[in-house]
């Protein structure tokens, strides 16, 4: 049996070895004892497919891989690639969407306008992880903590001080800026992927935390009953606590709950444009390109005088911020939450749109973010799938395209000649 | 010990597990001197770099700049202090262009301020305008203005080796440590760099310390050799000197 | 009231979890040792074999099997021998296409695979756990008696054996084997050994099946041992043994036997000061202080940076 063949014999078997066990067996109980069926003869079909498939694929390699090298035509031309990868062009993107952004809710319909906000919510997750990863290089697995921390700050601080949002906005940024920086001081000298570890351990013990200081936090039932925020002291509920004015009847309106969903989503907006004009801004300032260069090389960094800890901390540090206010928001929309919305998949779901976005790409992370989020709303049916086409988008984006959908050019800063 | 002294290095040592590296090194450089480490592949001369400039810590001796001891200090301490690197294998942020590379080590003296670059207030335009002209300046000097805008990878390696040193400059160092900065260059570019080095000495009063294995270049420049040989000092003193040494001879040519 | 017999209960039962640990980090640290990245999806590849272990039980019993020496070798056997598929079908999807990349790059494309496998198991399987009976009920008991007793279940003890077993097996394999000697080079030097001919693919491949098997060893041990599983139980677990790997100093196989043993009795020692919810914290604080004051574990050469 000549290689080729062996080969492809292996990759065949292997693929049953991979899926059989797991997918074409199930486990079931018959009153208390354990037993195993055979899966559906589809799924079997199934698998027997994907290894007649790999079989082929493998047998024959080579006249495939000289197929895709003779038409080896990317499907965007380049010259179309180039502009809209250029930082004017989604300047340009952005600001068609931002007039899109603010017009559309006063016509869509709730549902739709509450989906959006969820979204502008992970925008603003993306674009704050998108600082610490896709511009410093840090690989931080536990971003989801300084959302909670975020989160809870606002829940506790409006629980126990009756403090309103507005208020607690700035004070859930600071406190997870603050978090951040207290937990990135020890860990930043660490390597990329020590840090990566650390990191995801810091998130899961905030969660741990969380759950257990249930006098404090409510543990696993969290926080319920949060202030919605007001429109300058305007509540927008159908009747205000005493002392207080509602919108509606500020404004001789009759009550509608619309106005609610609407007024909610143009705060996402609003928190999301700031993040994306400071981050904008950071691009073009000293710190902005220390993070760059350290991600390209730190030991060069240090021959220059750039101190490594402090420019890492300022990126985390920021980043952290950003998932502090996205958190605060998070706690005054839905009104209730738990332990249990800060775990290890949201983190991965908000890296996940940061390297489905492209790396260090604003705009990406937006249209990457919608993706995420509006994908499996659309699909309700395919919604159990959600997490497994996540994991299988994230293996298949680093293998082919680890650059993003729409990754970034650099801003070029030019030297008039 | 002399108050003219700029850098001054006694006893250095480093030591790596079982491996004496650095053994009791020591040198004495003065303000606006040019002065050549040498010494066979392997001696430690890259070591002795790494421990002034803070890579490595040194196991003992003492490391005096401008009298005060640097020794143990984190790599961009020392950077801060007026003593700055280039690499054997150059070391440039190869995905920014030129200019930006020059940029970035100017950092120390930028607005760094938070606030300032985001409302882009007058100082801070001022001084990334200023940081601007600073990079056009030496972008010039290296003769590398053509190239400002190209990515520092694509160019030429006698370029990048330019740029590394320009770079340097950025950070007006009070010291400049260069490894090995002819290796790889043709004659005609390493006349340049010798030119080159003339200039920061007149020009800008640099100190310059090097690493060199082109006996030309280094009898030509240097006012003050140093020998290391496997770790330790073999011999030291003018040109002159060390090329009648017949320990330094003998080191370099075997035994006769 | 905590005594000495009581100690000494949380001393076995750290040390049985522990070289648990102990196993599963082999596969972090050889992994790492060679290409010198975690491989984030070797918690998962512990949890699948936690599954065929189940599956292989459950099934062997409908047949009417019930000799426990049967039960135990065929389930190992089948755990071992899907786990390697898996281990290598990771190294082949997730690592080998990205290699001289970013090193970013391949760590989030294991975590995608990680985050793949959970949900393939959770979806296939069910997202509840799976229970059995114990198979080996009983255990030996030291002390007078009453509170003031040490119990050693036999369970512990075909835990500990087993696992000295594959971890003499590992050595030996090591030391010994020509593909072990290939395995030390490459960890060494894989440009250099790749130019003396020895093929760097296959063995990147086989620290992957190697660490994937023994992980499939923990597997079938932790999983008979507690008789409950489900798809989530590999992150945490995979958590814990990447934290015995770097304790013991990562790219270092006894270091990482030390780690989970160290990691498994300070846990033990942990839940028993802060309480059991606090377990996790204990481990993830231990690995903070660890990478904080001796990033190179207990017994990791430390690692020179080349300037």
């Amino acid at each position: 049996m000549n290689k080729p063949v062996r080969q492809a014999l292996f990759s065949a078997l292997l693929v049953w070895a991979v899926a059989y066990p797991i997918f074409g067996l199930k486990l079931a109980f018959a009153g208390v004892t354990l037993q195993v069926h055979g899966a559906s003869a589809s799924t079997l079909g199934l698998i027997a497919g994907a290894s007649v498939l790999l079989f082929l694929r493998v047998l024959f390699a080579e006249p495939l891989g000289r197929l895709r090298k003779g038409s080896g035509k990317p499907w965007v031309p380049p010259r179309v690639s180039n502009y809209l990868t250029l930082p004017s062009t989604q300047r340009w993107g952005l600001v068609a969407l931002v007039a899109l952004a603010f017009v559309w809710p006063f016509f869509g319909s709730r549902g739709a306008v509450d989906t959006a906000t969820l979204i502008l919510i992970y925008v603003m997750l993306g674009l704050g992880l998108n600082i610490v990863v896709g511009l410093a290089g840090l690989l931080d697995l536990g971003y989801v903590g300084f959302y909670a921390v975020g989160a809870y700050s606002y829940a506790l601080l409006s629980h126990y001080l009756g403090l309103g949002f507005w208020e607690c906005l700035p004070i859930a940024g600071l406190l997870a800026a603050l978090f951040g920086l207290l937990l990135g001081f020890p860990v930043l000298r660490l390597r990329g992927d020590y840090l990566a570890i650390v990191t995801l351990g810091f998130g899961e013990i905030i969660r741990i935390f969380l759950r257990n200081l249930t006098s404090i936090t409510g543990g696993p039932n969290g926080i319920s009953n949060i202030e919605k925020p007001t429109f300058f002291g305007l509540s927008l509920e159908r009747r205000a606590a005493d002392g207080a004015q509602t919108f509606h009847q500020f404004f001789g309106l009759d009550y509608n709950p619309a106005h609610k969903v609407v007024y909610l989503y143009l705060i996402a907006l609003l928190l999301a444009l700031v993040a994306l004009f400071v981050i904008n801004r950071l691009l073009r300032m000293p710190i902005g390109r220390a993070w760059e260069a350290l991600r390209e090389d730190e030991i060069a960094c240090r021959a220059l005088g750039l101190n490594p800890t402090v420019i890492k901390l300022s990126a985390f540090t920021l980043g952290a911020a950003f998932a502090g206010f996205a958190g605060s928001f998070f706690a005054a929309r839905q009104g209730l939450i738990t332990p249990e919305s800060f775990t290890f998949i949201e983190s991965a779901i908000i890296l996940a749109i940061v390297v489905l976005g492209g790396m260090g790409s604003q705009l990406g992370v937006v249209l990457a973010a919608i993706v995420m989020i509006l994908l499996p709303e659309l699909m309700r049916e395919f919604s159990d799938y959600r997490m497994l086409m996540f994991g299988a988008l994230m293996v298949l984006m680093m293998v082919w395209r680890p650059q993003g959908l729409l990754p970034m050019q650099r801003p070029h800063l030019e030297l008039r000649q | 010990m002399s108050q003219n002294n700029l850098l001054e290095v006694s006893g250095l040592s480093m030591r790596f597990g079982g491996l004496l590296a650095v053994n009791g090194v020591g040198m004495a450089v003065k303000e606006k001197q040019v002065v050549s480490m040498i010494g066979p592949n392997g001696a430690g001369k890259t070591t002795v770099f790494n421990c002034l400039t803070g890579f490595y810590r040194p196991t003992g001796g003492t490391i005096l700049l401008a009298g005060e001891p640097i020794q143990g200090l984190p790599g961009h301490t020392i950077a801060r202090k007026g003593v700055v690197r280039t690499f054997q294998n150059v070391r440039l942020f190869k995905d920014m262009t030129a200019v930006e590379n020059l940029l970035i080590a100017q950092h120390q003296h930028l607005n760094t301020g938070f606030f300032a670059g985001l409302f882009k207030t007058p100082s801070f335009r001022r001084s990334e305008r200023e940081a601007m002209a600073y990079a056009e300046h030496w972008l010039e000097r290296v003769d590398l203005k053509a190239f400002a805008n190209r990515p520092a990878g694509t160019l030429a390696y006698g370029q990048q080796r330019r740029l590394e040193i320009a770079r340097c400059m950025m950070t007006r160092p009070r010291i400049l440590m260069l490894d090995e900065p002819a290796a790889g260059l043709n004659p005609r570019e390493t006349d340049d760099l010798k030119a080159l080095i003339g200039v920061l000495r007149e020009e800008y009063g640099t100190t310059v310390l090097l690493i060199e294995h082109d006996m030309k270049l280094v009898m030509s420049i240097s006012d003050h050799i140093v020998v290391i040989n496997q770790g330790s000092p073999l011999a030291d003193g003018t040109p002159e000197q060390v090329r009648g040494n017949p320990a330094v001879i003998k080191a370099y040519l075997g035994e006769a | 009231m905590p005594d000495t017999f009581h100690y000494l209960q949380q001393l076995v039962n750290g040390l049985t979890v522990g070289s648990t640990y102990a196993l599963i980090a082999i596969g972090y640290t050889m992994v790492y040792g060679i290409i010198g990245m975690i491989n984030f999806a070797h918690g998962e590849v512990y949890m699948v074999g936690s599954y065929v272990a189940f599956i292989v039980l459950a099934g062997l019993a409908m047949l009417g099997i019930h000799s426990l020496p049967l039960l135990m070798v065929a389930s190992f056997a089948c755990a071992i021998v899907v786990t390697s598929a898996y281990g290598y079908s990771i190294e082949r999807v997730a690592y080998r296409p990205l290699r001289g990349s970013n090193r970013l790059i391949p760590l989030i494309s294991a975590i995608g695979m990680s985050i793949f496998l959970q949900n393939a198991v959770q979806l296939s399987q069910g997202s509840g756990n799976w229970a059995i009976p114990n198979l080996l009920p009983g255990n030996f008991s030291f002390g007078p008696g009453g509170n003031q007793e040490v119990m050693v279940s036999y369970m512990q003890v075909v835990v500990f054996v087993v696992t000295l077993l594959a971890m003499a097996g590992l050595t030996l394999f090591i030391s010994r084997s020509r593909m072990g000697r290939a395995c030390r080079a490459c960890a060494e030097d894989m440009k250099m050994a790749n130019l003396l001919g020895i093929d760097t693919n296959s063995v990147i491949a086989l620290t992957f099946v190697i660490g994937a098997a023994l992980a499939a060893v923990a597997a079938v041990l932790l999983s008979m041992q507690y008789g409950v599983i489900n798809p989530y139980a590999g992150f945490l677990v995979g958590l814990k043994a990447f934290t015995s790997a770097v304790l013991g100093g990562i790219g270092s196989i006894p270091g990482a036997m030390l780690g989970g043993l160290v990691l498994g009795v300070a846990e033990a020692f942990g839940a028993d000061v802060f309480g059991d919810q606090y377990k996790d914290v204990v481990a993830f604080g231990l690995l903070v202080l660890v990478l904080l004051f001796r990033p190179t574990g207990i017994l990791g050469r430390p690692e020179i940076e080349k300037v």
